[in-house]
Order: structure tokens, then sequence, then C-alpha cells
């Protein structure tokens, strides 16, 4: 056994440090509660607006639109009908929204991050450990400190899945960047660019596929955090599957967890073959 | 046109390139006057002397090749003259203007007003078309889309590419996509043109064809043209005069015929042997056809 007398605990410094921050910059973490909120809202109040019959045209004109695929369009545009049909609609409005939210957030954080990361290797050597920490730590140990900083419900289900979401984008961001071909940077380099004409023009848009491909990783594990963060009272298809584990009702808890997975795979379909669309064209 | 014709001279004094492998070490053109150290260094699996002491002059209006094998550091000295790559020492003066002196953003302006190049590995961009591609250095300048495009659209039909403004890169062969970046080097009007081994990755017909395409261009535009080659018999018929490159030093510098005739040492005698006993062999076969017929129909 490890001996006793070499154990020590950073568990009270990081409890002082939470309740440090809590008691010091409440009105700070509420006005990003609130603003968080109100995004949440508005995304919210677009999504119920539109009619349920729109989702299904939308993933089907949409999924035509980038792959040109009739059968795989029409059997896209048939998953949300069955969501509808279990009666979990409302609930993956709800869940949507915060999906919605936590990407666009992982965005606005995670892109201008991933253009640091290969831009400044310092940056790299920083963000690397901690981007492998924010993935690899188990999600409730940060739930916890999620809803004492932020309350209960989907606020802090956003923060918590941005911190579960945002590395994927920022990696591919960065990877993307650092996979240019050489040669091609070269002779832009040649022809007199400048170091932000060089991303801008060359760079990013070579990127652009693998930056894609961070967005989709990103929503899919937005999405994975959907169940965990019902915990944390956000409201949604996860909590349907959480009332179904406590009453043991293995059907009822099927249907939410099939509702989950549809969702999962019409947002991955419509990001991936976006995605497509962005790389260079071979003709 | 304007000034640009009248200027473009490359003069390149005691240029050193020391390369480290090692991370954290560099060199300091003090460095390089240290005879026994460079020897240490060369040596030594820290670091790769690339260039020596490398000095010549090309005067306006020629064609001036470079040929070496791979590894004789040529790729390193024609990156050299556009600051790809720093040198570690020396002095680089094009058209009076001394590069190695110049900030970054004076070189930024040097390299979109005085030189164009074109690659070996042609890099072209995937995503954009071949008349984005080859607008795109006049793009960097700063002209606006319209005035880009149309001068581009007459650097491709001067190279004839005309029809194929809209495509990619990726639908265009070898050859063809080498035509690109000799047009987007034309569009840039500038009085050099630096090629990089650009014919080498080309099979032999094609390659043929843009050499002749080259010396067509060349005589109507009369560029410095600093031109990279590994490939002899490309030397002899593109070059007015060529420097020998070993090992990072030039070996020889003088025309073509003067290097076939008197190579400075048994480096370059191996180098021209095959190309002399080619000429050879040639001659003997053109002698018997011409007992065949009166005469040959040759196309040059």
């Amino acid at each position: 056994m490890f001996p006793e007398a070499l154990q020590a605990h950073i568990a009270p410094a990081v409890n002082d440090f939470i309740n440090g921050l809590i008691e010091a910059y409440t009105p700070f973490f509420d006005s990003v509660a609130g603003g968080i909120l109100t995004v949440l809202i508005t995304i919210n109040d677009f999504l119920v607006i539109v009619p349920w019959w729109g989702y299904i045209l939308a993933v089907g004109i949409l999924s035509w639109y980038s792959s040109k695929k009739i059968v795989a369009s029409l059997i896209l545009a048939s998953l949300p009908y069955f969501i509808g049909m279990f009666g979990l609609w409302p609930m993956a409005i709800e869940s949507l929204s915060v999906i919605i939210t936590s990407v666009l957030l992982a965005l606005i954080i995670g892109l201008p991050m991933g253009v640091l990361m290969a831009e400044v290797k310092s940056v790299a050597f920083v963000l690397r450990p901690l981007l492998d920490g924010m993935q690899t730590m188990p999600s409730f140990v940060y739930l916890i400190p999620a809803m004492m900083l932020f309350g209960l419900g989907k606020v802090p289900a956003v923060f918590a899945t941005l911190i579960y979401a945002l590395p994927p984008v920022i990696r591919l961001t960065a990877l993307g960047l650092n996979q240019v071909p050489k040669p091609v940077e070269e002779a832009a380099l040649a022809y007199g660019a400048t170091r932000w004409q060089l991303i801008k023009e060359v760079r990013l848009p070579l990127a652009m596929p693998s930056i894609l491909a961070g967005v989709n990783q990103t929503t899919m594990m937005a999405l994975a955090m959907v169940v965990i963060s019902s915990m944390i009272g956000a409201r949604g298809l996860g909590q349907e599957v959480l009332v179904s584990i406590n009453r043991i009702d293995v059907g009822r808890g099927f249907e939410a967890g099939m509702s989950v997975v549809f969702l999962a795979i019409v947002i991955d379909r419509l990001t991936q073959n976006l995605a497509k669309k962005w790389e260079p064209p071979k003709r | 046109m304007d000034t640009p014709a009248s200027s473009g001279s490359i003069v390149v004094q005691d240029l050193w390139k020391i390369f480290s492998r090692k991370s954290g070490i560099s060199f300091s053109s003090s460095d390089t006057e240290d005879d026994s150290l460079v020897e240490q260094l060369d040596k030594s699996d820290d670091a790769v002397v690339a260039m020596k002491g490398v000095s010549f002059t090309v005067k306006e209006g020629e064609t001036f090749i470079i040929m070496g094998l791979s590894g004789s550091g040529k790729s390193t000295l024609i990156r050299c003259l556009l600051r790809l790559v720093e040198p570690t020492s020396g002095d680089i003066i094009v058209n009076g203007k001394n590069v190695t002196a110049m900030s970054k953003s004076e070189l930024v302006a040097f390299r979109r007003e005085n030189i164009a190049m074109v690659f070996q590995h042609y890099g072209l961009l995937p995503h954009r078309t071949v008349l984005d591609n080859v607008g795109f250095g006049l793009k960097l300048r700063g002209e606006e889309k319209e005035a880009y495009r149309k001068k581009a659209l007459g650097a491709l039909e001067m190279v004839g590419l005309k029809g194929w403004e809209k495509y990619h890169p990726a639908a265009l062969s070898g050859g063809m996509r080498q035509r690109v970046g000799i047009a987007r080097a034309l569009v840039m009007d500038a009085p050099i043109l630096l090629m990089d081994e650009p014919f080498s990755g080309l099979d032999p017909l094609i390659r043929r064809e843009l050499q002749d395409e080259m010396i067509r261009l060349q005589k109507e535009m009369k560029k410095t043209v600093f031109f990279v080659t590994h490939d002899l018999s490309e030397a002899l018929r593109m070059g007015d005069r060529m420097a020998v490159m070993k090992h990072g030093e030039i070996v020889q510098i003088g025309s073509p015929d003067e290097v076939i005739a008197n190579p400075a040492d048994e480096y370059v005698a191996r180098f021209v042997q095959d190309e002399r006993e080619q000429l050879e062999r040639t001659e003997q076969a053109l002698a018997k056809e011409k007992q065949g017929k009166e005469a040959a129909p040759h196309v040059s």
C-alpha cells in the first residue's frame, strides 16, 4: 500500500478556491449565467416557432442539397418524425437548444484558440495537457461546481457541455492549419503574403475540412452530455432517460434513448455532408 | 512596360547557410568565419552546412542556371534569394537593394514587386480556380478582383491554357499545372523569375515542350531568370551561363559550352560525361541519317 505518511490533499484548496470564487464573483457568474440564458431562450423561442413538419422538410432539403442522395435524405428526414411519434418532441427541442447554444459558444471560443494553438508554439504547449484534462476528467466532477456557480438548470448544462465539447474543435482547427502542404505555404510567402494573408487566404481555407470535422465532433460530444446534464436539472431528452432509469421503465428509457440517437444521426449526417462540400473540388 | 525591365540583377556575396538539427542552437554570421568550426559542424550530426560562401553575379536579362545533385544546396540557395530560408551570413543584393538587411515589411513589399517564383511542386491552391490561382500574387498585392482576373486571363492565354480558367488544379495534368505556375509568375510582371526545378517532375515530352515555351517567352520578355535544375541537358538548352554546385559550394561558373568543354574538376566532369557521350552519339546518328536522306527534317 501507499504509505500513509506520504499522503497530502489538494481537496481543501480546491474547495476553498470554489467557495472563494462563489463569494467574490457571484455577480460576475450571475451576469454570465444571464447572458447564456438569454442566448438559450432566444434559440429556444426560434426552435419552438418552427412547426414539426418544418424540421422534417428542412432536414430532407439540407440533406439532399449537400449529398444529392434521395433515399438517404428521405430516411434522414423521417427520423425526427419518430421522435414526435414517441411523444418526445418538446424534450427534443429543449435538448436541441442546449446543444446549439453550447456548440455556438464552443465555436466562438474554440476557433480562435485553434488558430492561436497552431500559430504560437507556447500556447500549444500549455493548451494540449489542458485539453486532455478537459476531455478525460469525469464530467460529474465539474457538474457540481458548475451547478454551484450557475445554479440549477440549462445554464450549468451549457457550461459543462462546453468544457466537454470544446477540445475537439480547438484540436482539429490546429491540426488542419498545421497540415497545410508546405509547398503551397511557401508559394504564398514567395508572392509576398503577410502572416495574416497566409492564414486567411491559404491556411484557413485549406484547413476547412478538418475544422468542420471538429465542429461535427463537438456537436456529437455536446449531444452525449445531454443525458448527463439532466442530473443538474437540465430538462429535455436526458431527463426522460433519467426518469425512466429511476422508475425502471425499460420501454420508456428505450424510446428516449432512441430519440437521442436519431437526433445524433441527423446532426451528424448533416454536418458531415456540409463538411464534404468544403473539400477542394476534384474537377 | 515601365521601369522593371531596366533592373534585374542579382549579386550574391559570400552566402552561408548552416541548418541546425538540434533545437535551441542557432548560428550567427561570425560562426561562418571560423573555418575549423565549420568543418567540425559539417562532420557533426547537430548541423548541416548547406551553403559555404557562395558568391556570384547574375546580369540583367540573362538566364542563369544553378546545377547540382540533390543535397548540393541549390534549393537552399534559391530560397535564400527571397529569404524563404534565412541565410546565416552573406549579402544578397537585388536591383541594388540589399535583401539581407530588409525588415519584415520591406521584405513583403520586395517579394511582391521584384521577384516571381515557379516551384517544382507547383504550390497551387487546390480550393481556387486556375484563374484565381494565376491572379493570387496580384491579389496579395492588393489589386481588385476585376483587375487581377483580367491580367490573369491574359497570362493564361500566353501559356496556352485559354479555356481552362474555371477548372481547379486537381483537374489538370502535371504539365498544365506547371503552366499555371508559370502564368502566375509572369502575371506579376516582375523583372526577375526564380525557377526551382520547375520541370523535374514532368515526363520528358512535356518537359521539352515547356522548356521550348519558356525559351519562347523569354525571347519576348527578356527577364532575368534564375533557374535551378539537376538536369544538364535542360541547363544546356535554357542557360546563358551556369554554375555547378557541390556540397554547398560553387565549383564552376561559365557558359554551358565552357563547362562541357573544360570541366573544372572530376565532379563536373562526371556530371557532363553523359552529355558528351550523348552528343557524340547524336552526331553519329545524324551523320548516318544524312547519308540516307538529303536533309533530315529537324525540329528544334
